[in-house]
């Protein structure tokens, strides 16, 4: 959190828990489909619903899927086991959860942040996701529903948990953590990356200290956000109600609290009488998992292009740092195949880039669809660096381009924008210094600041048909007598 | 000799015509259409009909879907094809095994008339071997106890002395078997369930090597220990059963991989120059009863004298097997038994909220042993415990497994007692958990080292009650442990009081 | 070596374990908890330290399956076997907490 909000005194310290539900066919230890949205309980089977004397046989897609996270994130793929996590709760049909704890498969790394800092990543295990509870009565609201309905056809998706170490320092930061792994895990084909839908749960260990300490405060972890807003909301609430308690005297009680969306606050979860002992032990229906090194390897080769990668190459074709708004934006969105197209045809990539990361962005629905063909792309950004078009008829170009496809050279005919050759351009010039002698005499001695006069006597006798920088161009030859 | 005769004369334990019959015998006979598979159910359904309300050996009988299955197996003859190893071999399943569709109550309350929808895999083979399922056998409620006095619907009385318990957990199974309800029956051993009661019924009783048959649909007690197997009248037609439910099944993640030779592959071939070790520990464990020592001494002697090497060897780590096991057992059975909660199965009661629910209902429905053991898993798994208890438990497993392996380094079979005592009367035990638990004190280390172990009736103790023999191999041994379980079988003495 | 149970432990256990017992049961099941952990003294006794633990009797590894659909449970059998059900869902009664 910036500390500026109470001075210099105190400092955020966050760490983050990702859920990722895995986009497998099946379940992680039946055949049930692995699907979204269906009619309550009918993805349900003996294993899934926990019924007496069923048994978890491991999806093996589910292991690929968690061994490219792993991989992408820098992890050591290792030899796991599975424990079981035993809890009362409706959700979860066997009453605890199939879940690695001290052995999992994937143990530490890193993820790379737009802005370069490197966030370390404790591990990234497997477990099995519960069903889902429906409160009824009381507005929908656990505390004061009369009664709940369980649907256990999310039960048993598989999860893959993603623990961070506490690096992260500003909910801003958690922002882009996040950002930033759903983009890897979208990359890798591992999740949808939906966070509305579930796909993607957030949970976050939040503590403070003072400014410059190495301390690390007692934490809280927060947990119900279903929004990277309301993880910043969630984590700057949070952060200032534990430096009011501090600054006040008191201590944080270590706790899990919910984030309530509508209250815009956070509360504790439990009563204090309910003590949590998961009695955690080997889960002896399943068997070690121990992926081969070709295994590891295989998926290590076939991992693909990451976002970080992707924003150096961006960054080092449009020859600007990776750490730039625009090159993250262009990744963020996907873009990035435009500034390879543009790089392809010998465009400008830096104008290409500029273009993408405003007008294009700026148009993109909110799927981020769009109609805009790659070539075409690149053909516009050359036509505006010849001066064929202005950067305002480009842009008007390239937003129609987006929203309904074509090229530029058909949208810009159809919307009237006549390319000015370069000699017709000429003539408008001579035209402006001749019917302004004063002022070119001005200019001729030197005054730069006349150079502005006569691009806009060029704008305005062209229609703002004409390539304004080819005219500067134009009377800095005619200054200089060439 | 008290209560009943046994072998001869009136009572449950005399058994004659088609019920005493082999399973071998009928099958030979129903695949060859000498016999049909009908006629042979009908004189098990007699038999079920004269004794069963004093055994007591079932939950549920299942007449009507028997004679069905019965008129299919006929059927199939008739049409000329060929029904199965097991052809209308009348079988006993174990009430924790699931049948789709018919009662599987594990003998508790919290179960009471629960259908599953699904065959478990020893149930889906055992149809398909052309066996006739005749009926749900009693047993402690969800394995958990050593004479069958634990059910939810009363105890099975031993059908050699109704006066006491036929062993457990699943003395419904053996009894069933020892009574002519059944010629096969299917039981669970988790530290002895299916040996223990198998010695104290005077049948032979097989715990298959852990990962041979498939536990998807058996109704978990300790999963890392549970293990289907047979019951039957003679080492061959356990042998049989056991080769019907053996293999691989890709829904059990437990399941060994890979083919097996037939566990009869040996069969037939006596003990000569086999090696047998004699546990020296188990020989004397606590509580061991004189009578039951002498017929192991007999029995070693007796193999001796057809050929085998038998010396004494020791196991050292057997003797802490009764703790870890009570640390394992029950640690994995207070998670296994979590589902019991009232939501999706099963019994409810009412509580004003879930929690409340979920206290009431697991009051209701569970009886006193267990919650004895939930609550002893529940302690041993819980923080701060779990290294000194569950932790080490699993330590001394790895020490047996070590010393079983330098065993048989020098030994092809081991031999033990199987029960310290022959049946006891009903109610001696049941106020004193720790007694009970000492039951299984020669059983359950091939539990904790996942080996094969069998059986057989050796004579009779000072009571005229019948008294078994263990034979134990190492894993995958079960066709060597069987051939000298079939020697022995071939030169035991029958019936007489010590 | 652990202690020898307590009623209060007991009590806890049975929280834990979602049992409710009467007064006398806590009592009965501390006397007999309490003799079998007695019982287990003999292994807590063990130097056993550099032995290690064996979770499943076999070292069987990667036991995977295909990511391929299987046919699920009848919905109507599935609900049929539940105490109470309402618009296809399990039907439980209020809960008190969010799940940890």
């Amino acid at each position: 959190m910036s500390s500026e909000a109470w001075g210099e005194a105190w400092e955020t310290v966050i760490g983050l828990e990702v859920h990722c539900e895995l986009r497998t066919a099946t379940k992680l230890f039946c055949g049930c489909p692995n699907s979204f949205g269906d009619e309550p309980n009918v993805n349900v089977c003996p294993v899934c619903l926990g019924l007496p004397g069923s048994l978890p046989v491991l999806n093996k897609q589910a292991v690929e899927l968690a061994l490219r996270i792993g991989a992408a994130l820098h992890s050591r793929a290792q030899s796991s086991i599975f424990h079981r996590k035993n809890y009362f709760y409706p959700d979860m049909p066997k009453d605890y959860q199939i879940s690695q704890y001290d052995v999992p498969i994937n143990a530490g790394g890193w993820l790379e942040l737009p802005s370069g800092k490197q966030v370390g990543i404790v591990r990234a295990h497997i477990e099995e996701d519960t069903g889902k509870t429906t409160h009824i009565g009381g507005g929908g609201r656990i505390h004061e529903a009369g009664y709940s309905l369980v649907d256990y056809n999310r039960a048993g998706v598989p999860l893959v948990e993603i623990v961070s170490a506490p690096d992260i320092s500003s909910a801003e930061e958690a922002r882009e953590y996040v950002e930033e792994l759903r983009g890897i895990l979208v990359a890798t084909g591992a999740s949808d990356g939906k966070m509305e839908e579930g796909s993607l749960r957030v949970d976050c260990n939040v503590s403070v200290r003072p400014a410059g300490s190495e301390e690390l405060g007692t934490r809280c972890e927060i947990k119900n956000m279903n929004s990277l807003r309301s993880l910043g909301r969630a984590i700057a609430y949070e952060a200032a109600r534990q430096v009011e308690v501090r600054a006040g005297g008191g201590e944080v009680q270590q706790e899990t609290r919910h984030w309530d969306e509508s209250e815009g606050r956070t509360h504790s979860m439990r009563s204090k009488e309910e003590a949590f002992d998961y009695r955690y032990f080997p889960e002896p229906d399943l068997v070690t998992l121990s992926p081969s090194e070709d295994w590891v390897a295989t998926v290590r080769a076939n991992l693909g292009v990451l976002p970080a990668e992707r924003r150096r190459r961006v960054a080092k074709a449009a020859r600007v740092p990776a750490s730039s708004e625009p090159v993250s934006t262009v990744v963020r969105l996907g873009l990035d195949g435009f500034v390879a197209a543009a790089v392809e045809a010998e465009a400008d990539a830096g104008l290409a880039l500029r273009r993408l990361a405003n007008e294009v962005a700026g148009e993109l629905g909110d799927d981020g669809g769009h109609h805009l063909g790659r070539e075409e792309f690149a053909r516009l950004v050359s036509m505006e660096e010849r001066g064929e078009l202005t950067s305002a008829q480009a842009r008007s170009v390239l937003k129609i381009m987006v929203a309904e496809g074509g090229g530029p050279e058909e949208v810009a005919g159809r919307l009237g924008f006549e390319a000015m050759g370069a000699g017709a351009l000429e003539a408008v010039v001579e035209d402006v210094v001749v019917a302004n002698p004063r002022e070119w005499g001005r200019y001729a001695a030197g005054d730069d600041k006349l150079a502005g006069f006569f691009i806009g006597k060029v704008k305005a006798a062209t229609g703002g048909n004409a390539d304004l920088r080819a005219a500067s161009e134009l009377l800095r030859r005619r200054r200089a007598g060439q | 000799m008290s209560g009943s005769p046994s072998g001869s004369g009136e009572g449950p334990a005399a058994l004659s015509g088609l019920t005493s019959l082999s399973a071998r015998a009928i099958a030979a006979g129903v695949r060859s259409g000498e016999l049909s598979a009908a006629a042979v159910l009908e004189e098990h359904l007699a038999r079920v009909e004269r004794w069963e309300q004093q055994v007591h050996a079932f939950n549920l009988v299942t007449a009507d879907a028997a004679r069905a299955r019965a008129a299919q197996v006929d059927a199939a003859v008739a049409a000329g094809e060929d029904p199965g190893l097991l052809a209308g071999v009348p079988v006993a399943l174990k009430d924790l095994l699931c049948t789709r569709g018919v009662p599987t109550t594990c003998s508790s309350r919290i179960l009471a008339g629960w259908c599953p929808p699904y065959d478990a895999t020893v149930v889906k083979k055992m149809a398909a071997a052309g066996a006739i399922v005749i009926g749900k056998a009693n047993m402690d409620e969800f394995a958990m106890g050593s004479s069958t006095e634990h059910s939810a619907t009363g105890p099975t009385h031993n059908p050699h002395d109704l006066s006491r318990v036929p062993g457990g957990s699943s003395g419904g199974s053996a009894a069933a078997v020892a009574a002519g309800f059944s010629a096969l029956a299917l039981g669970s051993d988790t530290g002895g369930s299916i040996r223990q009661p198998a010695a104290l019924c005077g049948v032979v009783g097989v715990k298959p090597t852990y990962g041979l048959v498939s536990r998807y649909g058996l109704v978990a007690f300790a999963s890392s220990l549970d293990q289907i197997g047979p019951f039957a009248r003679s080492v061959a037609d356990a042998a049989l059963a056991l080769d019907v439910i053996s293999g691989h099944d890709e829904r059990d993640s437990t399941s060994l991989p890979g083919e097996h030779p037939s566990v009869a592959s040996r069969l037939g071939r006596g003990a000569e120059d086999l090696r047998v070790g004699v546990i020296a520990e188990l020989a004397s464990a606590e509580g061991m009863a004189p009578d039951v020592s002498a017929a192991v001494t007999d029995a070693a002697e007796a193999l001796a004298a057809t050929g085998a090497k038998v010396e004494e060897v020791s196991v050292p780590s057997v003797r802490y097997g009764l703790s870890a096991y009570y640390m394992i057992a029950p640690a994995e059975a207070s998670s296994n038994l979590a589902r019991y909660d009232g939501v999706r199965y099963g019994l409810r009661r009412d509580g004003n909220d879930i929690t409340e629910m979920y206290m009431s209902t697991r009051a209701a429905g569970f009886g006193p042993e267990v919650k004895r053991r939930i609550m002893l898993g529940t302690y041993a798994l819980s923080a701060g415990y779990y290294d000194a208890y569950y932790g080490k438990a699993q330590k001394v497993r790895t020490l047996m497994i070590r010393d079983f392996d330098l065993a048989y380094s020098s030994f092809d079979v081991l031999l033990s007692p199987t029960s310290p005592t022959t049946a006891f009367p009903l109610g001696a035990k049941t106020a004193d958990p720790l007694a009970m638990y000492l039951s299984d004190v020669c059983t359950i280390p091939s539990n904790l080292a996942g080996h094969p172990a069998v059986s057989i009736p050796f004579g009779a103790g000072e009571d005229g009650l019948p008294v078994g023999v263990q034979v134990l191999a190492p894993a995958l041994g079960e066709p060597v442990m069987l051939q000298v379980a079939e020697a022995l079988e071939a030169v035991a003495p029958r019936g007489e009081a010590r | 070596m652990a202690p020898t149970i307590s009623k209060q432990d007991v009590a806890h256990v049975a929280r834990l374990a979602r049992l409710a017992l009467s007064e006398e049961e806590l009592e009965l099941y501390t006397t007999q908890l309490a003799s079998v952990l007695g019982h287990a003294r003999d292994i807590e006794a063990l130097d056993i330290a550099d032995v290690p633990p064996t979770a499943h009797p076999f070292p069987l590894s990667n036991v995977l399956r295909e990511d391929e659909p299987r046919p699920c449970l009848d919905r109507d059998e599935v609900l049929a076997a539940a105490p109470e059900v309402e618009s296809a869902r399990f039907r439980i009664p209020r809960i008190l907490s969010e799940a940890p």
